[in-house]
């Protein structure tokens, strides 16, 4: 059964997504409870399977059981595990917290919306486990295709927001076909690994090399690196409550997870223009990790804060793929797991406060703690987690991106590290004295009938994250270790 | 025997052209300040795409890729593989423009008008 899970982990969620709306015409939760189900099964098998790739080595499964150039084949090894595993439980914890925002007078939209997030969740799990470059491409256009319709479902700026992202992701889209069309061409084939060894033996440089800067280009703009991050603020401000956690906090991840995957699995470190390419991805990194940070100091909307914020994230994350060295890519790859929980907990923090006030403005948020201290505990785990400061996982992986950097002698970028790290320090502190010391605004209740904090529903996400992000920051040797033999065989 | 332009065309001439179109698809999305334009311009985009890798499939003188009886020779038929995976990408494409035209709808019954000036007047008030 084992050899089954990478293809399950994905099926049922888009088995999940494209039974809900008819199940919903039977009983308002049904179709819910299904995706739910669907959802926690899948996160289930993608813990199996990342025990298994640990314990016995790399899955790979192929479609049809076709030989391998010829079949579309899902390939697991230890770092698309954690991927997978990260993707499949922050789209159940999600899931979850979505309950809270159901109309429930209308049994369509409620149907309707889980099966957009289960699609969203299923386009993103078929993205990490994918071996096949233009499989890869369908998964993206999946995951952003329910991104629109969740981004439109934030009312009537998220609908003008989502069509701008549509047109911009589209190019993305685009520019990343092109790039698989040229390797294609090229090589003769899809499949990355078969792929790899043919553009290793050389000769074809310069064609695959374009390949490679539409595929930068498109991930790019998939992922807000910096000069392609234009839709994403406004996309980020006015998404649908619920989802924002998994768009700005998974969905933008998966372009650079893949962009890893090109540069190091496909490409490797023998290509002819390979430093080329890390010079000017390092110095869209090193600009993106200021500006990021810079803009975000100035912001008075806690979604606009994070969004901004996410771009400096995004940095960090290429800051790995830019020095190359092992050990800076296991610290970005922890920072890139860390980081779902801890964007994706602090979206569910300002959608927690929307829910309850009714405001995202961080000027407002005068000693919140007292009545939502969840909130604010989670707000706390990922502001310090944001910064870097021990024991969250922020400082773990800020602390191997810096050991590689300073191994390979790359200094500019540790010094850039700490400078973003302590701007990032400003605005989070910010955010903390508002919570913790500031003025009580006297804020009101938007909802006063229901007791407690905040439903069940929504605080369980929370504290999930909240758990996530001190756990991984103590096992974060584990971690390492897992990945290190990996990445030691790709990179420099 | 074939002149120089001749040459040229025959080789690469249709990268060019698909280039061009993609260009101005691009163009077209910068440019336009009306969103049904946009989306319009979108889809031009993404045809440059599919027709560059039809063009990737193409053999001179080979035939579609249904096998005939005394033709055994791949040579012979031109690559289906190409068409297979634009089909998927036709479909994605078409998925695209059925969010976007959704999209749009529901933005003219909001705010009256598909012109970006008129959207951005009209946000600002809301």
């Amino acid at each position: 059964m084992i050899q089954h899970y990478p293809a399950l982990v994905v099926i049922l969620p888009l088995c999940g997504a494209a039974l809900s709306l008819a199940l919903t015409k039977i009983h308002l939760h049904l179709g819910r409870n299904v995706i739910f189900l669907s959802m926690a099964l899948s996160f289930y098998m993608s813990i199996m399977q990342l025990r298994n790739v640990v314990i016995n080595g790399p899955m790979e499964y192929r479609f049809g059981g076709y030989a391998i150039p010829y079949s579309i084949e899902f390939r697991i090894d230890t770092v698309n595990g954690l991927v997978v595993a990260m993707v499949a439980l922050m789209g159940l914890i999600t899931a979850f917290y979505c309950i809270s925002g159901e109309i429930r007078s209308e049994k369509l939209k409620v149907g309707g919306a889980y099966a957009v997030v289960a699609l969203f969740v299923a386009g993103m799990l078929g993205n990490a486990s994918s071996a096949d470059a233009f499989n890869m491409y369908v998964f993206l256009e999946i995951t952003a295709l329910a991104a629109y319709c969740l981004i439109a479902l934030g009312g009537n700026r998220g609908m003008v927001a989502a069509f701008r992202y549509m047109l911009v992701g589209t190019i993305a889209g685009t520019f990343y076909l092109l790039g698989v069309g040229i390797l294609y061409s090229a090589t003769g084939t899809l499949n990355m690994q078969d792929m790899s060894i043919i553009i290793q033996q050389g000769g074809k440089d310069e064609a695959v090399l374009v390949a490679l800067c539409l595929m930068i280009a498109g991930l790019g703009i998939k992922s807000a690196l910096f000069p392609f991050h234009g839709w994403q603020p406004s996309a980020h401000t006015h998404e649908e409550r619920g989802s924002a956690a998994l768009i700005a906090g998974v969905m933008v991840k998966i372009p650079v997870y893949m962009l890893f995957r090109f540069v190091y699995c496909v490409f490797g470190t023998n290509f002819k223009y390979m430093q080329q390419i890390l010079i000017v991805l390092g110095i869209f990194v090193g600009i993106g990790m200021m500006y990021g940070s810079i803009r975000a100091i100035g912001q008075t909307n806690m979604k606009k804060l994070l969004a901004y914020s996410s771009i400096t994230q995004t940095s960090y994350f290429m800051l790995g793929i830019v020095i190359g060295s092992p050990v800076a890519l296991a610290g970005s790859l922890l920072h890139f797991i860390g980081d779902a929980f801890i964007k994706g907990g602090l979206f569910y923090c300002a959608g927690a406060i929307k829910y309850k006030f009714g405001t995202v403005n961080i000027d407002n948020f005068g000693r919140i703690y007292k009545k939502m201290p969840v909130t604010s505990a989670l707000i706390v785990a990922g502001a310090l987690s944001m910064i870097g400061i021990p024991p969250t996982v922020g400082f773990f992986s800020k602390w191997y991106i810096a050991m590689g950097a300073i191994q390979t002698g790359k200094y500019i970028f540790v010094i850039l590290l700490i400078i973003s790290s302590l701007l990032n320090a400003i605005y989070f502190f910010k955010i903390i004295e508002k919570i913790f010391m500031s003025k009580d605004k006297g804020l009101e209740d938007v909802r006063p009938v229901k007791k407690g904090e905040l439903p069940w529903s929504m605080l369980v996400p929370m504290s999930v994250c909240i758990v996530v992000i001190f756990l991984l920051g103590f096992l974060n040797v584990k971690i390492i270790n897992m990945v290190l033999p990996l990445l030691k065989g790709v990179g420099m | 025997m074939m002149t120089g332009i001749e040459q040229f065309l025959a080789d690469k001439g249709i990268y060019y052209l698909t280039f061009l179109l993609l260009s101005f698809g691009v163009y077209g999305i910068i440019a336009c300040k009306n969103y049904m334009k946009k989306l319009i311009c979108m889809n031009i985009m993404q045809v440059a795409a599919i027709v560059f890798f039809l063009s990737l499939g193409q053999k001179k003188g080979a035939t579609i890729p249904v096998l005939i009886e005394g033709l055994t020779n791949a040579d012979s038929y031109i690559n289906p593989l190409t068409h297979a995976l634009m089909l998927t990408a036709i479909v994605v494409s078409l998925g695209t423009t059925g969010v976007g035209l959704a999209l749009l709808t529901r933005i003219r019954e909001k705010f009256g008008s598909v012109e970006e000036d008129d959207i951005i007047r009209r946000q600002n008030k809301l």
